[in-house]
């Protein structure tokens, strides 16, 4: 197995999940001017685009990440109700140099957690009663890790963005769509004297419009499973104990249960698929990747570090 | 006419290279005051080991009647860092006491008596995070360090850190590879 640094795992998620946001921008500004040109505007078509997509981030980066935590019915905590999961948590802000965040206990017997927040200074971290019962310390630290380098990246914020624009990709695309179907049944080919250029531009935007509509919410997943990657390799960076994660990853997906509380829109916030933990991962439309490669991932890095002393005790 | 668009793009060089050489001052600034930071962020647990021992060793004087030699060198370690000049004799010091604790804590495992009692627990539960978060907090540290270092090695932010006299920072220096991994303490509660 060859082994594979936690820095050339993060540089390598990082420039992909990059390059995916790029393209989902770029689809969303030529969907925007390739309507607008079917209907003789193409600057108009930008504008409603952008603002489209604008308006919703404003209100999703002031209001979005307190969401996730009353969907999930989560109730905050403080060092004296559970002073282990908060000194994990403690410990790995420490380690990733970050604001202590909130801490929060979710009372369901499934394992899972996710951490929120629109910037590392207001970030709150969240875990089921169910992880805090079934694992142990160091494995408990691997999950903390993971969330707490969701916070660190940005991913949130990384994730609400594209969201909103992939979400604002589909609305443009679906009302060109239905007002072009409806214009067509009216019977406006009746007029049709038009020169073969608009005809062109029509046939060109209505092919966008439907492919946007496909691949944009694929990148969108495909943001989400690298995003998860990144975690795993940068919570490796804090912790330097690769196996304590995969064997919480395995105890996660092996010995776990649905959380079915969890709303489909938050689905990507958790640690593993809270709908179906078992089959998690994998498709071209999942959130998370299959948790036989971020184990296998992990168990890369793994090789590089030692085993801490006490566990080989054991 | 001609000396005039020179002029204009002298001008504008000059905007663009003060403009860059002000980013990147200023990034090393932070990155400085990181590693700074960081470093106090260190002591900070520290001393918040030196303020939980003497709770735990009380706590434990009745149950270990035979073990006081393990309790005495945590104490007298403890009073050692506490009273260590400059950072290389408190290294010392410090690292010493992580020696002493960890003694103490593996005897604590074999008094499953007293590590059941609900304020040894906490207490232990308290000592071993704080050890982790001195682990932790060095790893920040060098981390930080290797950041701040690099970035004024590069070229060209280099020239930058000669002209604002930006130097190496130390490594925190650790005497095994074994010592690196955190956490190093396991108590398996709850």
């Amino acid at each position: 197995m060859p082994t594979r640094s936690f820095h050339e795992e993060i540089a390598a998620n990082r420039r992909f999940s990059l390059m995916l946001t790029g393209l989902v921008t770029f689809i969303l500004v030529a969907l925007g001017l390739t309507i607008g040109a079917a209907i003789g505007q193409p600057l108009i078509g930008l504008g409603i685009a952008v603002f489209l997509a604008f308006i919703q981030i404003m209100v999703l980066w002031t209001a979005g990440s307190s969401l996730a935590l009353l969907d999930a019915g989560a109730t905050r905590i403080e060092h004296s109700d559970n002073p282990m999961l908060f000194n994990v948590v403690e410990e790995m802000s420490i380690a990733a140099g970050q604001p202590m965040p909130k801490v929060y206990v979710i009372e369901s017997d499934s394992m899972n957690a996710f951490a929120t927040g629109m910037s590392p200074d207001k970030s709150a971290i969240a875990v089921t009663r169910g992880l805090l019962n079934h694992l142990n310390r160091y494995e408990l630290q691997g999950v903390v890790a993971h969330e707490m380098s969701h916070i660190r990246n940005s991913d949130t914020r990384m994730m609400i963005t594209v969201a909103v624009m992939v979400g604002s990709i589909v609305m443009l695309s679906d009302l060109f769509l239905r007002g072009f179907l409806r214009a067509g049944f009216r019977g406006r080919g009746g007029g049709g004297k038009k020169g073969g250029a608009e005809a062109i531009i029509l046939i060109a935007a209505l092919v966008f419009a439907l492919l946007a509509l496909i691949i944009a919410p694929m990148l969108q997943f495909a943001v989400s499973r690298k995003r998860e990657l990144l975690a795993d390799a940068s919570a490796v960076e804090l912790t330097r104990y690769p196996s304590a994660l995969a064997n919480a990853l395995k105890k996660l997906t092996y010995e776990n249960t649905p959380f079915k509380e969890a709303g489909k829109a938050f689905q990507h916030f958790y640690i593993v698929n809270p709908a179906r933990p078992v089959s998690g991962g994998g498709g071209l439309y999942s959130t998370h990747p299959p948790i036989e490669e971020r184990i296998r991932r992990l168990q890369e890095m793994a090789l590089e570090y030692p085993e801490p002393e006490q566990e080989k005790r054991k | 006419m001609e000396s005039w668009v020179i002029l204009v793009i002298v001008a504008g060089l000059v905007i663009v290279l003060l403009l860059w050489f002000f980013g990147t001052y200023n990034g090393l600034v932070s990155l400085r005051n990181q590693v700074k930071n960081a470093w106090s962020q260190i002591d900070v647990q520290l001393k918040r080991r030196h303020d939980l021992i003497p709770n735990l060793v009380e706590a434990c004087k009745g149950y270990m009647k035979f073990e006081q030699s393990t309790l005495e060198k945590v104490i007298q370690a403890r009073n050692m860092a506490m009273s260590a000049q400059g950072v290389e004799q408190s290294a010392k010091a410090e690292n010493m006491l992580t020696g002493a604790l960890k003694s103490l804590f593996a005897l604590v495992e074999s008094y499953p008596d007293l590590k059941a009692q609900q304020n040894v627990g906490q207490l232990m539960e308290e000592l071993a995070s704080t050890e982790n978060k001195i682990s932790f907090a060095r790893q920040f540290y060098n981390d930080s360090v290797m950041r701040y270092n690099t970035r004024i090695q590069q070229i060209p932010a280099n020239i930058v850190a000669g002209m604002g006299n930006f130097t190496a920072e130390e490594f925190f220096e650790v005497e095994s590879a074994e010592e690196r991994i955190a956490p190093k303490v396991d108590l398996n509660i709850g």
